[in-house]
């Protein structure tokens, strides 16, 4: 009788075998108000500590910013977060449910996670309208990729998305035509294509005019609210223009947070800033 | 997008496919209508020898398709063409039956040559042409996926991933060489008699063959050709150019390798079933690291990232070792190497790409 | 004329025992030849019975001819002329044969077969003949040959030795030799009829490796009715046999170490460029073909000097591989850097062109290189236990190339930008190194190492064209195991691959293994993706 059951259950059409079954989260529980957890956390490469014990939260629906000098842990944090580094040990959890830890990076990535580089990473061979469509949130498995058509209400969206970055007249230029700004732009719609809860985003005003840097900061905060937003960035004006919450870095852990002028009078930041 | 689209888009590959699917009608035409004296006759050896350039071309697809479109260098399709070949080299074997040189109805020749007292398990079945038909997919399918799914999970990428792919032919090289494996060692299977039932020494046959092999040329033409333009192809060469992006906007990368890998060896399979029958041998030299690298340099001459360039680069190079290896038999070797340099230093986009001036890959 | 016909290649090791029997052995010239000429005089004319007598009377003269002459008997060489009865050598000559003179060793020129008649031996007489030919052996002055004679003769005892093993025991003083003659003895006393010889036999024989010995104990166990020896018995082969074992394990290491050095040696050069430049180098087996070559040429100019040329031959080698290796570097993968895959396909371009020139030049034919006499033979350690010396030697050698490329990358400064660029190109360049000469040098330093593997590879195996296209896999994985840029990684995962080879071929082959082999690795960089001894620095990941 077991084997007529696992016989049945091995020719159900619905599902395949395990390793194909693609693993579905549980839902996002914002309950507590607090999208983001990482407590705790410890990374090190060959004995140099990258992240040392690394407490932060970040609220649902907060634009955060994020500083701190070089080698302070920035982007090996979000590596964390997205699942590109595992730490040593910790734990990082998105919303009460999610176990960021146990997840890979596609899976982050379903779950609401969006990540731009700080080098803009864009599909340079496609068009402008292609990448965003690819990045499209959607069925990713592999067969309704390669039967998938667009309807009219994802077109739509798409629409949207090129008018909130501006780039309605590149859609159909080759990606790798654009601009320094407007690639990162595009990178930064493809991020809202991907319709995320908490978006990383790693440098976005590097290699910007102040035209575009305006444009950049009102973009970020419009998306504030909606979602959850985390900037790292080097450029004080920048930071200046859009946080409402600083937190700074320093070795891999918080040496200080809280509102812009607070940390600018913080006599620990002046020191990692100016005193070494 | 639907086929019909698709292949209003590609210009190269309406002119390719016009052509194949002429050859596939003209050739075989020629060869059993138009009278020998006729100086339009084909002769059987000619078409034979286009016929094995069509099912080099349907390989060729398969190279272009994880090499161009993927950016996954394989140096080892040889070893999915060649299990194609021999699984229809298997049943071949069997329909020889009694008419063998020791005449055993069940045992292949070489297998009462060493001895053997009866089949091995794994030549049983191979009597049925639907079932080594079967296994000409399955076999090449079914070892492209466990070795894909091996080394795309753990991210193998790379040159790491192409010498991987090499050793892999080898090791199955070494191991069809040995007596005991049960694929007549280094002699490989040979002395077909008929397929289905058809002499394969009969021009009718050789021109079905042919006839087969344009049309499997086509539908793989076709089928990779629906597949670069849905957005699974996108996503792949998003993965060639991006592939962590394509991570972070949530693509299982190794799903979508695997299955494009999987397909790929699946078409190199059909190409090698096809082209056995036609050069009437099979044997372990298929499996040898330089015959799966020229099918690279096959792509990397048409032009590669495109299907049709694939398709002209095979025919192109095939017919300069044809040409050249019965010319000056020792200039063969020296003109592949200079190919190889040549074409990558100086020719990225192959010869096709000469072709088409300014157009985005 | 004659004389060179007469020197077949069979005879030629004969005859330089013969010269090396000092005048020592062959006690009192004149008595001896003369005891000599009755034995022969008696072969002519007898019965069997007559020759048996002539035999035992030619072997005991000990005359230096004696073992020539009964050698050539045994092989049916000698006639007599029907018309005075001399005995003859004899080289046959169509119908026609030459003669030399046994008792004279002068040619006696040619004559018809008809003159000639064969003395005629049996079964009974060639068991005679190779008795008396061991003992003349046992008495050689040479305690090698002496050794080969009592071992021989171990095999074939029968009661009426141990006279003979006492006489020789009393005079021998090659320890070897003593211990086989003590060996001999005691397996005698294993078939005596005393329960207590017996015994005392064991104790004699215990650990003693000799194969004969746990033949005859093997024997023994299954015949023996007293129980206390053949307990004795039972325990004394089951040490024996473990101790064998553990000396075959030692070899299997051995054997292991062995392949792993060459796959070191090939696999070095390989980790540099791959290391240094991201670049797999296709044609780095042709830079080791070339190195090969290189050997075979030297050899060819000095036929004279083997060992001398060899030595010549490692500077020449890495001279001659690294040139190329600078100018594939200059000409080809220059234009490549950031293209690892198009680098892959033009240098195995570059492959297929050197192949193809090797073959133009020196033929498709393997060429042989001869192997100078210090590193031919073996070690022999024990009766089960050799190791080879060539082996050996290319074990030390391998040692030798990374401690001195391991101190070349550490201490010099050319080293020291090598690991800076390997560290950060960019750095390295802000910093004053200038990279690109540092990639040519690189290279020219891999494909060199690449040549000296070639010399070592010379002495292992015959030298053809397509000598390096197998090492470059194995290499590959060398350096996929070891952790990329890694010098140590390199050796440590080269000699651990050689070893599990070795050890992994008994059980499935040695095509099965290397798959298995393939498969661990796949496996393995699953786990961990950047080798055994992964680079140090996050830049890696």
């Amino acid at each position: 009788m077991r084997v007529l059951d696992s016989m049945r259950a091995f020719m159900r059409r619905d599902q395949v075998f395990d390793f194909l079954v693609p693993v579905v989260p549980p839902d996002l529980d914002l309950t507590h108000g607090v999208i983001l957890y990482l407590e705790n956390l410890n990374v090190s490469f060959d004995g140099f500590k990258a992240i040392n014990d690394l407490n932060l939260y970040i609220d649902d629906g907060e634009l955060r910013c994020i500083i701190g000098p070089n080698g302070a842990g920035k982007t090996t944090m979000m590596d964390i977060i997205t699942g590109k580094t595992r730490p040593d040990s910790g734990s990082a959890w998105f919303g009460q449910e999610i176990n960021l830890l146990d997840m890979d990076e596609p899976e982050i990535a379903a779950a609401g996670i969006g990540r731009k580089f700080q080098k803009p990473t864009i599909f340079e061979h496609h068009l402008v309208i292609d990448n965003l469509e690819l990045a499209m949130v959607g069925d990713k498995r592999v067969w309704p990729t390669l039967t998938a058509r667009i309807s009219g209400e994802q077109r739509d969206r798409i629409e949207e998305v090129l008018q909130i970055i501006g780039l309605s007249d590149q859609a159909k230029l080759a990606a790798g035509s654009l601009s320094h700004g407007q690639k990162q732009w595009l990178e930064i719609g493809m991020l809202l294509m991907q319709n995320p809860r908490l978006l990383l985003v790693d440098e976005p005003a590097a290699g910007m005019t102040h035209q575009e840097m305006d444009r950049t900061a009102e973009l970020l905060t419009s998306l504030a609210g909606t979602h959850s937003v985390v900037v790292v960035e080097h450029d004080m004006d920048f930071v200046r223009s859009i946080a409402k919450k600083v937190t700074v870095l320093h070795q891999g852990s918080v040496l200080a947070e809280g509102t812009m002028d607070e940390i600018q009078n913080n006599q620990q930041v002046i020191e990692v800033y100016l005193g070494e | 997008m639907t086929l019909f689209q698709a292949l209003k888009t590609d210009r190269g590959g309406m002119i390719t496919l016009t052509i194949i699917a002429l050859a596939t009608v003209v050739v075989p035409v020629c060869n059993l209508l138009v009278p020998e004296s006729n100086p339009f006759h084909v002769s059987t050896f000619t078409m034979a020898l286009l016929g094995k350039y069509l099912c080099y071309g349907l390989l060729a697809i398969g190279v272009d398709l994880v090499w161009g479109y993927l950016g996954i260098l394989s140096l080892g399709h040889g070893a999915f063409f060649a299990l194609g070949g021999y699984g229809m080299g298997m049943y071949l074997m069997r329909q020889i039956g009694s008419r063998g040189v020791y005449g055993n109805p069940l045992l292949p020749d070489f297998m009462v040559f060493l001895n053997w007292q009866q089949l091995p398990w794994f030549w049983h079945g191979f009597q049925w042409f639907w079932f080594a038909m079967l296994m000409v997919i399955l076999v090449p399918a079914l070892l492209a996926f466990v070795f894909g799914w091996f080394a795309f999970r753990s991210r193998v990428t790379g040159v790491y991933l192409s010498i991987m792919t090499q050793a892999l032919t080898y090791a199955l090289l070494l191991a069809f060489y040995r007596n005991e494996m049960g694929f007549g060692g280094n002699n490989g299977l040979t002395d077909f008699k008929d397929i289905l039932g058809f002499s394969l020494q009969a021009d009718t046959t050789r021109a079905g063959l042919f006839i087969a092999s344009g049309v499997a040329l086509m539908f793989g033409y076709l089928s990779c050709l629906y597949i670069t333009r849905s957005r699974l192809g996108r996503v792949c060469t998003a993965i060639r150019d991006q592939e962590d992006r394509v991570r972070f906007i949530g693509y299982r990368v190794e799903n979508v390798k695997l299955w494009i890998f999987t397909f790929s060896a699946v078409l190199a399979g059909i190409a090698g079933a096809l082209y056995v029958p036609q050069v009437g041998i099979i044997n372990p030299n298929e499996f040898s690291p330089l015959a799966s690298i020229e099918m690279v340099v096959w792509v990397a001459v048409g032009g590669r990232a495109t299907l049709y360039g694939a398709v002209a680069g095979a025919l192109l190079v095939n017919y300069a070792k044809s040409y050249l290896t019965v010319a000056m038999p020792d200039a063969w070797l020296f003109a592949l190497g200079a190919l190889f340099v040549l074409v990558t230093l100086f020719l990225p986009r192959g010869v096709t790409g000469l072709l088409r001036k300014k157009e985005v890959a | 004329m004659t004389i060179r016909f007469y020197l077949t290649r069979a005879w030629l090791p004969l005859l330089f025992l013969l010269l090396s029997v000092p005048p020592a052995i062959a006690v009192s010239g004149p008595a001896a030849e003369q005891q000599l000429q009755q034995g022969l005089a008696r072969l002519v004319h007898g019965n069997f019975q007559e020759k048996e007598a002539a035999i035992t009377q030619i072997a005991t003269s000990s005359d230096p001819k004696a073992k020539e002459i009964l050698e050539a008997l045994l092989a049916g060489k000698i006639y007599r002329l029907k018309k005075d009865n001399t005995l003859v050598y004899t080289a046959r000559k169509g119908a026609k044969a030459d003669i030399i003179g046994v008792l004279s060793g002068n040619a006696l020129g040619t004559v018809k077969k008809r003159a000639i008649k064969k003395i005629t031996i049996n079964n009974r007489l060639r068991g005679k003949l190779r008795g008396q030919l061991a003992l003349i052996d046992l008495h050689s002055s040479d305690p090698k040959q002496r050794l080969a004679a009592v071992n021989k003769l171990i095999k074939t005892l029968d009661p009426a030795s141990a006279i003979t093993l006492e006489t020789l025991l009393q005079t021998e003083k090659n320890t070897k030799v003593r211990e086989a003659l003590l060996t001999a003895r005691a397996i005698i006393g294993l078939r005596t009829d005393s329960g207590e010889r017996r015994l005392q036999a064991l104790e004699n024989l215990q650990g003693n490796l000799n194969p004969a010995v746990k033949n005859e104990l093997t024997s023994l166990i299954a015949a023996e009715k007293d129980k206390t020896v053949r307990l004795k018995a039972v325990a004394t082969l089951s040490s024996i046999e473990s101790e064998i074992a553990f000396y075959a394990l030692l070899e299997k290491i051995f054997f292991g170490l062995s392949l792993g050095s060459v796959l070191v040696l090939a696999a070095i050069g390989l980790a540099i460029t791959f290391g240094v430049i991201g670049v797999i180098n296709m044609a780095h087996g042709e830079l080791i073909m070339l190195g090969a070559y290189t050997t075979y040429v030297i050899q060819q100019f000095m036929p004279n000097s083997i060992g001398l040329a060899l030595f010549l031959a490692i500077p020449a080698a890495f001279i001659v591989s690294a040139l190329v290796g600078i100018l594939i570097e200059r000409t080809v993968i220059r234009f490549l850097y950031g293209r690892p895959l198009e680098t892959l396909l033009a240098t195995f371009g570059i492959s297929l062109i050197l192949q193809q020139s090797v073959r133009t030049i020196f033929s498709p034919l393997n060429r042989s290189v001869s192997t100078p006499a210090w590193m031919s033979g073996s070690l022999q350690l024990n009766p089960v236990l050799s190791l080879t010396t060539n082996r050996m030697t290319i074990l030390i050698f391998a040692l030798l190339v990374f401690a001195g490329l391991y101190i070349t990358l550490k201490k010099s400064s050319i080293g020291l930008q090598v690991r800076a660029v390997a560290q950060n190109r960019s750095m390295a360049r802000a910093m004053g190194v200038k990279a690109a000469r540092v990639d040519a040098l690189t290279f020219g330093l891999g494909s060199g190492i690449a040549g000296i593997a070639g010399v070592a590879l010379s002495q292992l195996t015959n030298v053809g064209p397509n000598l390096g296209q197998s090492y470059i896999i194995d290499s590959f994985m060398v350096v996929v195991f070891g952790g990329v840029g890694n010098l140590w990684g390199t050796l440590v995962g080269g000699l651990t691959l050689g070893v599990a080879n070795k050890f992994l071929e008994p059980w499935t082959g040695a095509v099965l293994a290397k798959i298995l082999i393939l498969v661990f690795i796949i496996l393995f960089i699953q786990k961990r993706p950047q080798g055994l001894f992964p680079q140090k620095g996050r830049a890696g990941a």
